[in-house]
């Protein structure tokens, strides 16, 4: 019997679920969707957290985390990913906190990137490395 | 304010024997009679608290052999300091004789000789005794279990891990923490929770639908108006490292900001002391003690490390107490005024030859294995090799795993896990049928049989070097490198993934891996579910009854280099 890669990999010793897609034409840089976002505008570190597990339990499926207390708008990116825009959370003035989670796919070990932009019309920016693996043989 | 540090006086408790060199001459009952019970117990009682802690026992009911690591290899920041040290470095670092008790509890350097000298170790009955007699001396004191204490055996298998949740039990555990208990499902695991005496502590266990917590995190003791909160760390890469589909109601994790919060929730309660009975492995607690404030005692687990020093990272001591039932370590500490004024440690070795079995408990143990004893003494066939597996790299036992799977499942490569426990074994010894399922069982051990490409084969490898040798301790899942048989490689330890693993090719021909080509496999201990073919011991058991006596070469098909 041959098995195809997909097939092999269940029958191995783990997961690493997803071949990659072919990169759509469209799709923007990382950098591009920053600028975007931004408007050129610089870009800072600090008041802003991502919470992300450091190795993926399930690709499919990996609950992040963003906490930027005063923004109004927090950008989420996976530069991995074959299209890297997640999502962008607005804040409006009556929220009692600038929080978001939610659960999103990595095909691959990367980075979540998150910007927020924040009441002054500043930017900052955090970012968390998300290893997605086939698993290993804990001790 | 008194400096730690002035407190520290950590030992061996065997370190008062000397004259232990020349081993070679000394007869067994001659090494035996210069280590007493008493000496090794012996300890100047100190402050106002006490832990005990006990962790990895992987089920060991009865005395092992246990040989510690001749490679564990550190990386990054860590490279050099312990538990990356070994062999003679181990013993100049911490001041050991060769040859001595101590070297041979500790480290690997002549094994047999040194076993047949000093005896096996562990056995939950001499335990129960080092137990009871720190309890008879210290009120106050708590034992804590880290955890992979009921998988590991034959028996605990057969009895899903109830002979392991009785001999506990009786020994009194105040609370404990997890990780292979997972595997058997949890259906099961609830069902032992349930009607433990003792909480099952997990500040991150979550559940995986609504991410929240889904067991106690912490449990505070009140020993006699002394506050001690004890908080739970399972084990993080549960669903990755061990089949996420047996307990897929839950998410694990470092979850580092979680360990934060739960602290300052027990420090805002007011507690005079918290304590992190872990199941992170070693560099992971050191990297989370250097970030998460407020711990005063992290008591690791995981890694199998057995440390005859605390070590100090800021405020926080960390303890490594070994694994397999070898070691238990005394924890005496000074509380005062809400914090930890001091401590003094022991790292206990268990002699069995040495330290009376507690009567009790080993009537407990004999009727535990009772139903079981004709199939679990029933002899398979002898080793002349000294089999053992614990290490970075290869190992005897895997390689005789690796060669059964070969030869029973007619395959030109196979794998065997990096896991940390397995007991050895020493040349002469006859293989019982409990002795291979002491480095192979499991719920998940079907040996399957498939074919892979050989890019598919170099992704495996790099995927699990990783996990060891990732520079950052959090992406360190704390198993060993994947065991290979037929296939020779080598691996820059210092390399990034995908740069590590090089130079594979089949040994039986010399012929190099071609990425494109297939290859039959054969292995164990998939984490997928439905997994088809013969449980591992089983063919392992075929292999032995066939070739009668067990006989290795030197394994030279790893070359490690970068360290």
């Amino acid at each position: 019997m041959k098995l195809n890669r997909r097939e092999a990999i269940a029958l191995g010793l783990g997961g690493i679920a997803m071949a990659a897609l072919p990169m759509p034409a469209s799709a923007a840089t990382v950098e591009e969707l920053i600028g975007e976002f931004t408007g050129g505008a610089a870009v800072g570190t600090g008041g802003i957290t991502i919470t992300a597990p450091e190795i993926a339990e399930n690709g499919n499926t990996v609950p992040i985390g963003v906490d930027a207390p005063g923004a109004v708008s927090v950008m989420l990116l996976a530069n991995g990913n074959p299209t890297p825009p997640v999502c962008t959370f607005n804040f409006g003035p009556a929220a009692g906190s600038q929080v978001a989670s939610t659960r999103i796919r990595l095909a691959k070990t990367q980075d979540v990137i998150a910007v927020a932009k924040m009441a002054d019309g500043s930017f900052v920016q955090a970012s968390a490395n998300v290893k997605v693996t086939i698993g290993g043989c804990g001790g | 304010m008194i400096s730690r540090r002035e407190f520290l006086q950590a030992s061996v408790a065997a370190s008062a024997i000397v004259g232990a060199s020349g081993v070679g001459n000394w007869a067994r009952l001659a090494a035996q009679q210069a280590l007493t019970q008493d000496q090794l117990l012996q300890f100047d009682g100190f402050g106002n608290f006490t832990l005990i802690h006990v962790t990895d026992i992987h089920a060991q009911l009865k005395p092992i052999w246990f040989r510690e690591p001749e490679w564990n290899i550190g990386v990054g920041e860590v490279k050099g300091k312990p538990p990356h040290v070994v062999g003679s470095d181990f013993l100049k670092m911490f001041d050991i004789a060769p040859g001595s008790p101590e070297a041979y509890a500790l480290t690997y350097e002549d094994f047999a000789a040194l076993g047949r000298t000093y005896g096996r170790m562990g056995g939950m009955d001499r335990v129960a005794t080092i137990v009871k007699s720190i309890r008879a001396e210290r009120p106050n004191s708590l034992l804590l279990d880290g955890g992979d204490t009921w998988h590991g055996s034959m028996t605990s298998f057969l009895t899903k891990g109830q002979d392991m949740v009785n001999v506990m039990n009786k020994l009194g555990v105040d609370a404990m923490t997890s990780h292979w208990e997972w595997t058997f499902g949890t259906e099961r695991v609830l069902e032992i929770v349930e009607n433990l005496p003792f909480p099952f502590l997990g500040a991150n266990i979550f559940d995986s639908e609504w991410d929240e917590p889904a067991f106690e995190p912490y449990q505070i003791f009140d020993q006699n108006g002394l506050r001690v909160a004890v908080i739970g760390q399972a084990f993080p890469y549960m669903p990755i490292a061990n089949p996420g589909w047996m307990f897929p109601e839950y998410s694990f994790g470092i979850r580092e900001e979680r360990m934060q919060e739960v602290v300052d929730e027990v420090r805002a309660e007011g507690v005079d002391l918290v304590v992190c009975l872990s199941h992170n492995g070693f560099d992971v607690d050191r990297k989370m003690a250097s970030r998460v404030t407020g711990i005063d005692v992290i008591l690791t687990g995981h890694t199998h490390d057995a440390l005859p020093e605390p070590v100090l990272v800021g405020e926080t001591i960390l303890i490594a107490s070994g694994s397999h039932g070898k070691f238990v370590s005394r924890v005496d500490l000074d509380v005062r005024d809400g914090r930890m004024m001091g401590f003094r440690h022991k790292l206990i070795p268990v002699f069995a030859d040495v330290i009376a079995p507690d009567a009790e408990m080993a009537s407990l143990i004999e009727a535990e294995r009772a139903p079981y004893k004709d199939q679990l003494e029933e002899v398979i066939g002898t080793t002349e090799s000294l089999l053992y597996r614990r290490g970075n790299f290869q190992g005897t036992w895997d390689d005789l795993i690796c060669q059964a799977i070969i030869e029973e499942r007619d395959v030109q490569i196979a794998m065997s896990p990096g896991v940390r426990w397995g007991a050895s074994m020493l040349p002469g010894d006859a293989i019982t049928r409990e002795d291979i399922h002491n480095v192979c069982t499991m719920t998940y051990g079907a040996c399957y049989r498939t074919e892979m490409t050989g890019e598919f084969i170099h992704t495996i490898l790099e995927d699990v070097a990783d996990n060891i040798f990732n520079p950052d301790p959090y992406y360190q899942q704390g198993g060993d490198m994947v065991r290979i048989g037929g296939l020779a490689f080598s691996c820059d330890v210092s390399k990034p993934i995908g740069e590590r693993i090089t130079d594979m090719s089949l040994v039986a021909t010399g012929e190099t891996l071609d990425p494109a080509k297939t290859y039959t496999v054969g292995g164990w201990a998939s984490v997928n579910e439905g997994t088809e073919g013969p449980q591992i011991w089983e063919v392992i058991e075929s292999h032995i009854r066939k070739i009668g006596t067990v006989k290795l070469e030197p394994n030279t098909s790893v070359t490690v280099t970068g360290i």
